[in-house]
């Protein structure tokens, strides 16, 4: 496992030193290859795990697939490569993957310093903690002491380190690889608290046998806007996924389902932006390099913003999370798409 | 021309300039890849990050450290972890490796056999597998702080390691340390002086009673005579965990354990084999020449079996120092862990980070060759 981690963590060093970076073009390698590989986490519940069928579904994987759905028109022409938060970034920068979209936090130096295009955002999250309910403990603020397992390598381990000496408590950070094993580490009581993003928590609490025997603490230290992310270098490949993201918002916004959107394109609409986006009117498309009705595909195979939430994280799953602060801007939330025009 | 060709040193020169320049060609081949895909993704190799703060925390760390330190701080400490996990590693297998080794030649049939079983059983699972094994043993199998198993209300067995009294030393406390370096030269200048009477006078004398009693009494002496100039800090449990105190983690524990049994195992065949190449005659000369076995064994047979126990007991050293590096399958914040780890993975520098943790095993393998090689060499036989 870890060793498996290690080793391609190595190949893709290897990757680094000998294969050439296409530059530009992503896109076109993209077709020749006759799939999308994509950079998802190695399970997380919600946003990326595995049905019964053993194929990859969730939150994060369903980005993938709309991508797939908007440059083949088949949602179904994505592989994946599993990638711990250390080894994403080599993995995407080598060219390993297209894209990444595992629940990755948009920050200054991974945009700047790392040379990483983020394309928008498709959670909005905060980095929480979670405790046993038996040890009585109400606030984050009363955590002095404790040991807390933390994902190593992730912005989570950083936020800790900047909460706890700005509230002036000590604290034994114990670090850990994934979240499969942070859990066990937690469930063992090597730790007392475990800490990363709420939504990742709440995925965690739900995994467990007894979620009810564990709280997660009201404290919300940090801001982690989650979103899909491509590498610097190929601004057309950067547009494409970006305006995957956006279509899936704007489609919710104009009540626009998987269900309803082959008819909605059959025939002209009254707004036209939906015109343009279902390519009745416009040739919008090819401006991406795209078929002119890619936004059906993409709508068609994988649903809407709304649709996508309530599938894999909204209160009708076990993960049970309200839409918040991720609900469409029109409902109070941040979730808002620029014009597609 | 085909003179060259057929004559043979002339030859073996081509071939050698040859593979030679093929070698290189393709080092530089990789290098100049490598600085080129790095240069298309407009990055530059550059070291200066090991000056910016690190931002993370580390839990064990025996130098000053928190999140404002630097990295070049982190990675001291991350040096001083895998030198310390790799200095005690080494005690421990070299201990284990000489009982199972002296155990496994034993005339009594269950010593030597349980010798035999553990020999096997532990060079035989891979490295990893005994450092999660006794991870998950301590993890799971421990109690939890508040439950915790105490000695003598002295040390406290726990799942978050084993935690004990601190020594908390006052500036006195350089008066006991003065006393046992006199202790240590006094018994130098005496083994040497015995050395020299015994070979005049034939007269023998105890040379060992004499110095460990030197080296014992004479520190505690000086402690006495300045009044106790020490404390001990005693763990205590408090909110989550105890504090104060000394604690081994169970990583730190893990990790000490499986390099030790592992290695240890490996060691033990090597102490075998030496014994046994030093051959009976030498054993039956001695005890003809009227030595006691302990004797014998100290001043005839270890002396020879050394010179072939040594050697590859080297490359044991060098195996378990590399494979702490395995520390990283349980978290525990050793080189790889920290610059070649969290530090990589924050500032994005892959291929400097991994340069760093390249050149600095590199050194520490070197310096152990080293030390082993000038040891070897002093216990090597003196031909005349």
């Amino acid at each position: 496992m870890k060793l498996i981690k290690y080793l391609s963590f190595a190949l893709v060093l290897v990757g680094l030193a000998t294969t050439g970076i296409s530059h530009a073009g992503t896109l076109d390698d993209v077709r020749a290859k006759g799939h999308l590989q994509c950079g998802i986490n190695t399970g997380l519940a919600g946003f990326a795990f595995t049905d019964d069928a053993g194929n990859w579904k969730g939150f994060d994987v369903a980005i993938c697939e709309a991508v797939a759905a908007a440059v083949f028109g088949d949602a179904s022409m994505v592989k994946y490569t599993n990638l711990t938060g250390k080894t994403r970034f080599e993995a995407l920068k080598a060219g390993e993957v297209d894209m990444l979209s595992r629940n990755t936090t948009w920050t200054y130096s991974r945009d700047v310093d790392l040379k990483l295009t983020f394309v928008g955002v498709n959670y909005y999250d905060g980095q929480g903690f979670i405790v046993p309910a038996s040890l009585g403990v109400g606030s984050a603020t009363e955590l002095e002491g404790a040991s807390v397992c933390i994902q190593t390598g992730t912005t989570t381990e950083l936020n800790l380190a900047d909460y706890f000496r700005s509230n002036g408590m000590s604290y034994e950070p114990v670090p850990i690889e994934t979240n499969a094993e942070a859990r066990k580490n937690y469930l063992a009581g090597r730790c007392d608290v475990y800490t990363t993003d709420r939504s990742g928590l709440a995925a965690t609490r739900a995994s467990l046998d007894d979620p009810e025997a564990h709280v997660v603490l009201p404290e919300i230290i940090s801001k982690e806007p989650l979103g899909p992310l491509v590498r610097h270098g190929d601004d057309e490949w950067g547009d494409i996924v970006r305006w995957v993201l956006n279509v899936l918002i704007i489609a919710e916004e104009k009540g626009v389902t998987s269900e309803n959107v082959r008819a909605l394109a059959a025939e002209l609409q009254k707004d036209a932006e939906l015109n343009r986006m279902f390519g009745t009117t416009d040739e919008y498309g090819a401006m991406l390099g795209l078929s002119d009705d890619w936004v059906v595909s993409v709508i068609a195979a994988v649903g809407n913003y709304g649709e996508i939430f309530e599938t894999y994280l909204g209160v009708n799953t076990d993960i049970g999370l309200e839409r918040g602060v991720n609900a469409l801007w029109t409902d109070g939330g941040l979730i808002y798409a620029p014009p597609y025009r | 021309m085909s003179n060259i060709w057929t004559d043979k040193k002339s030859r073996q020169i081509i071939i050698q300039i040859f593979v030679i320049v093929v070698v290189l060609s393709l080092f530089g081949f990789f290098v100049r890849n490598t600085l080129n895909n790095l240069e298309l993704l407009g990055r530059e190799a550059s070291y200066s990050f090991l000056f910016a703060p690190s931002n993370y925390d580390i839990n064990q760390h025996l130098i000053e450290y928190d999140s404002r330190s630097t990295h070049l701080r982190a990675t001291v400490v991350g040096i001083i972890n895998t030198g310390l996990v790799a200095f005690f590693g080494i005690m421990l297998a070299t201990l284990i490796g000489f009982v199972a080794g002296v155990s496994r030649l034993s005339s009594n049939f269950l010593v030597n056999r349980i010798a035999y079983v553990f020999v096997e059983f532990s060079r035989n699972v891979p490295i990893l597998l005994w450092i999660l094994l006794w991870h998950g043993l301590i993890v799971h199998n421990m109690p939890h702080p508040k439950q915790a198993m105490a000695v003598y209300d002295f040390a406290f067995l726990t799942n978050r390691g084993i935690y004990i009294p601190k020594p908390l030393l006052e500036p006195a406390f350089w008066g006991v340390a003065a006393a046992l370096a006199i202790a240590l030269a006094g018994a130098y200048f005496f083994s040497r002086i015995a050395k020299r009477k015994q070979e005049l006078t034939g007269k023998q004398y105890p040379v060992y009673w004499v110095n460990c009693s030197l080296i014992v009494a004479l520190p505690l002496l000086a402690f006495w005579l300045l009044g106790f100039p020490a404390q001990l800090e005693y763990p205590v449990f408090k909110g989550f965990n105890f504090k104060g105190g000394l604690v081994l983690s169970p990583e730190f524990i893990a990790l000490l354990i499986a390099l030790g049994v592992y290695t240890g195992a490996f060691i033990a065949e090597i102490v075998r084999s030496g014994i046994l190449a030093v051959s009976h005659g030498q054993t039956e000369a001695a005890y003809a020449l009227g030595l006691k076995p302990s004797l014998a064994m100290r001043m005839v047979i270890l002396p020879q079996a050394l010179r072939v126990i040594v050697p590859p007991m080297i490359s044991q050293y060098l195996n378990l120092t590399k494979n702490s590096s395995l520390a990283i399958a349980v978290g525990y914040m050793d080189i790889v862990a920290t610059i070649g780890g969290i530090s990589l993975n924050q500032t994005g520098r892959a291929l400097e980070c991994m340069s760093i943790v390249l050149a600095l095993y590199l050194c520490i393998s070197l310096s152990i060759s080293a030390f082993m090689n000038w040891y070897n060499k002093r216990i090597s036989l003196v031909e005349r």
